[in-house]
């Protein structure tokens, strides 16, 4: 998808008028620069764009939304580039906005708890500038060591800590960003919120269409004084499920509760050796955290109810090696997989945790029927589904054979009540699922929503959210080829 | 007490029917905060007939309910299966409907550790100034499809939809409770709550009045025992009755008849007490501040401001904007979301910022 087209003269005015208001070094122009931010983690979408800014301030960055909005530039907002979605795929015939250089942790605040940042931190930087005060930011996505606060703010993003300590959206304080009209708008507050409407929540999850977050103030907790991990083993993915909705009734929500089929238990231990039992249909792990007291409490109760629902093996990790290493399959899985296969394509649906079994046997069923291999790690305590379809990009047809057990999954998702995405962000990649899981006012309210922020739909167009003519082309394709989707739903 | 009843459909008719005549609507609920924010001048549309529990699956940790049941019986149905509501919202006068609750966005003292009310906010189902019926969000934890324009619903004040069924995220009552009072003023009380905020206890509330510091804990009986033993102070016989005053306001200090206005700030939870006269209750480990005084509506502005927060004159009062006055391109920004979901500005005109809306 490689496209490179001669600019046009708005183009190039918007460049010559680009290279005037930005330090030298803060323009790329030069198709092998511009080779770096073709994609993001979601790199069968490439794209290279007219040129990436990377400002150094605030100023610049300001400076780059006016000249791209006077010239009638598309621009796109980028922090690390991990997205799974596309979301920071370059327009052709757009600018990419790095965020990267604005790196600077502003203020750590022991007393309120909170970090003052800027948008290209990293996220697990922040947590090490507060761990000398006993203090941690709490949503831990996987690729911590590299994504950036205003990727996760612009992504909501989570991680394996989310079930009990919260997504981006309860973790921001307040925000700062800069509207495409150059205003720079301040959303929540210093204290635990803002006057008038949420635009904090708003702005959290709205992949980079709303405007560019420039300031960050995040909150931390205190890191726990004890954190312990159970590993089970199950003979049956439908066990393990069912244990995870035991634990949930039990009144208990851990820190983190993770399950792995099969094949990633196999895929994990081969590569990292976390000495995991490959024989088991499926894993847990769940994670504690809290007072010593309470942890060890709570401990006994879990394992009873694991013991009580068919587990074939309980371990509790007796120290903390043991306990980074039942972790370090869990984190190492996706790597692991990649070793399997010469390509893997990751999902991200959230379906209602009664459904993990069902809908685990029906997947398994849809890769027969599409010729291809799944393998399943993820966030069994909130029923977020990561099934990681293995393919060859190199073998004709299986990316697109690929594409279409993709979009089954995610049709199987909504058709359970639950949702295309749950973390990674629709992008490029999801636009057709969500045609299946809003409706035509809903989608409008969308698009209502956000020509409120940016009338001229400059920033990152054409994600997120599908066009209304898209939907309509999609919807009618599937009709016509003969079945209507899952006629015993309520249309709305 | 009305029975459960689905009135989506009449509604929603109603608010097209409007929408088609631009006559605006006062959205009423049981009327449990129709004190909260600017009077608006509309015809009545009675949104308690549209109740009763649509869905609620203890291990699935959520509930949808429909936006006219009752808070209490909401509250009833999750304590007898030893779940709650962790943003503890108030019921004034022991009243109060979910989609009161959830269009009023106020929580109570378990606020900073249970999550606000759009913290638990999932999904909605809505209405339109257009008269369309819309979903945001679902009723999975985890969900970023669509911009969440459900959480945006929660503080809105009925201005951008009117709420049909929200699906809120429950959690599990904890096993044990106690409450510990110690003796001090309210500079030494954000002293130690700025030192103990970095230690992981079990805190669920922590506020401050008449030179006494309150401090809930909650969890499992090990880890209120350990907490308690290192925090000190005496424990409180009538908890219950402590933390339902301060959570409904039934306290004295909350009484009505008291001619002072009655301000909200919100501040970071360590800043120092401002310098503004009248009486003060801490609430939210410092973070929610509520001043009893005559001082000018400026005055408390300056000072909540001063200190990267922003202050609601939440009772009395008179004539000022009852909540923090928004810098120019915010408040066009408002107005244009307003009438992106309501472009007739039908719903509730003028609630959230009186006659110039939204
Ligand atoms: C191995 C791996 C593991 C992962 N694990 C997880 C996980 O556990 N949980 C999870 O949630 N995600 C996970 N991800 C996905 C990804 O890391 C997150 O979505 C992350 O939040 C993206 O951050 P980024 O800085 O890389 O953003 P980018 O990829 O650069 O951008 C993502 C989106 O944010 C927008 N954006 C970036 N910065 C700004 C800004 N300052 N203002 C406005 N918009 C902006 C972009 O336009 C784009 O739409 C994983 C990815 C990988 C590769």
């Amino acid at each position: 998808m490689v496209n490179q087209k001669a600019p046009s003269t708005d183009a190039r005015a918007c460049l010559a008028a680009l290279r005037k208001a930005l330090p030298d070094d803060a323009l790329l122009t030069e198709a092998e620069a511009l080779r770096a931010y073709e994609c993001d983690a979601l790199s069968a979408y490439r794209a290279l764009p007219l040129a990436v800014a990377l400002p150094h301030d605030r100023a610049q960055v300001r400076a780059v939304l006016r000249i791209a909005r006077e010239h009638a530039v598309p621009v796109v907002a980028r922090g690390a580039g991990t997205g799974l979605s596309g979301g920071a795929l370059p327009h052709p015939q757009g600018i990419v906005l790095s965020l990267a250089r604005l790196d600077r942790i502003l203020e750590i605040d022991p007393r309120n708890r909170t970090a003052r940042v800027e948008p290209g931190v990293r996220n697990l930087a922040i947590s090490e500038a507060a761990r000398p005060y006993g203090l941690h930011y709490a949503p831990d996505p996987s690729s911590q060591i590299a994504c950036t606060i205003g990727g996760n703010i612009a992504e909501n993003a989570g991680g394996v800590h989310c079930l009990k300590h919260g997504l981006t959206v309860h973790n921001v304080l307040r925000i700062e960003a800069i509207t495409l009209s150059g205003e720079t708008l301040v959303a929540g507050g210093a204290g635990l919120d803002g006057p008038g409407y949420d635009l904090a929540a708003l702005l959290t999850g709205s992949e980079g269409l709303l405007a560019v977050v420039v300031e960050a103030t995040v909150r931390l907790l205190p890191l726990p004084e004890s954190a312990r991990v159970l590993l089970a083993a199950f003979a049956t993915v439908e066990a393990a499920a069912d244990a995870v909705a035991a634990i949930i009734a039990e009144g208990i929500v851990p820190a983190g509760l993770e399950m792995m089929d099969n094949p990633a238990i196999r895929a994990a231990e081969d590569f990292v050796h976390a000495g995991y039992p490959v024989e088991a249909a499926a894993i847990l792990l769940c994670e504690l955290d809290g007072a010593v007291a309470e942890v060890e409490a709570e401990l006994a109760r879990v394992r009873a109810v694991l013991e009580r629902h068919g587990a074939t093996e309980v371990r509790v990790a007796r120290d903390e090696a043991e306990r980074q290493r039942f972790w370090k399959g869990r984190k190492a899985a996706f790597p692991a997989v990649g070793r399997i296969s010469p390509d893997y394509y990751c999902m991200d649906g959230t379906i209602p945790r009664r459904e993990v079994g069902r809908v685990l046997a029906r997947i398994a069923g849809l890769a027969r029927e599409h010729g291809l291999r799944v393998v399943n790690v993820f966030h069994a305590g909130d029923g977020n589904l990561h099934p990681l379809i293995l393919y060859d990009a190199n073998a004709p047809g299986e990316l697109e054979r690929t594409e279409a057990l993709g979009r089954r999954i995610l049709e199987l998702c909504v058709e359970v009540g639950g949702t295309v995405t749950g973390e990674h962000g629709v992008g490029v990649e999801k636009l057709d699922p969500m045609c299946r899981q809003f409706d035509e006012a809903t989608l409008r309210q969308f698009h209502a929503l956000r020509e409120a922020f940016d009338p001229e739909r400059l920033l990152n167009p054409g994600k997120a959210v599908p066009t209304l003519a898209r939907c309509a082309e999609y919807n009618a394709m599937h009709v016509r080829a003969g079945r209507l989707p899952f006629p015993e739903l309520e249309r709305f | 007490m009305g029975a459960d009843a689905d009135h989506a459909e009449a509604l929603a008719a109603r608010v097209a029917e409007a929408a088609a005549r631009g006559e605006a609507l006062r959205i009423e609920g049981s009327g449990s905060k129709a004190f909260y924010g600017h009077p608006v001048k509309g015809v009545p549309l009675d949104a308690t007939v549209h109740r009763g529990v649509v869905a609620y699956e203890p291990s699935e940790l959520y509930v949808t309910a429909r936006a006219g049941t009752p808070l209490a019986d909401l509250e009833a149905l999750l304590a007898a299966h030893g779940q709650r509501l962790g943003c503890e919202p108030p019921r004034f006068g022991g009243r109060g409907t979910v989609g009161g609750m959830v269009a009023a966005g106020l929580s109570g003292p378990r606020r900073p550790w249970g999550g606000a009310v759009r913290d638990l906010v999932l999904g909605v189902r809505c209405v339109n100034g257009r008269g369309e019926t819309l979903r945001f969000g679902g009723q999975v934890i985890k969900n970023v499809a669509g911009f969440d324009a459900a959480r945006l619903m929660a503080g809105s004040l009925g201005t951008l939809a009117l709420l049909l069924e929200v699906t809120l995220r429950v959690g599990p009552a904890p096993a044990a409770m106690r409450t510990l009072v110690l003796a001090c003023t309210a500079d030494e009380a954000l002293e130690r709550l700025a030192a103990w905020g970095r230690l992981p206890l079990p805190l669920t509330g922590a506020c401050h009045l008449e030179g006494r510091l309150h401090l809930r804990l909650e969890g499992n009986e090990a880890a209120v025992d350990a907490a308690a033993a290192r925090l000190g102070g005496t424990a409180l016989d009538d908890a219950e009755a402590f933390w339902t005053g301060m959570r409904d306001h039934t306290l004295p200090f909350f009484a009505a008849d008291d001619p002072r206005p009655l301000w909200r700030l919100s501040v970071p939870p360590a800043a120092p007490q401002p310098a503004l006269p009248g009486d003060w209750l801490l609430d939210w480990g410092g973070a929610q501040r509520w001043l009893r005084s005559e001082v000018p509506a400026g005055t408390v502005r300056a000072a909540a401001e001063a200190l990267g927060g922003h202050a609601t004159r939440f009772r009395g009062g008179g004539e000022a904007s009852v909540f923090h006055p928004l810098p120019p391109a915010a408040r066009a920004l408002h107005r244009r979301i307003k009438a992106a979901f309501d472009p007739a500005g039908i719903l509730n005109p003028g609630r959230l910022y009186g006659p110039e809306g939204p």
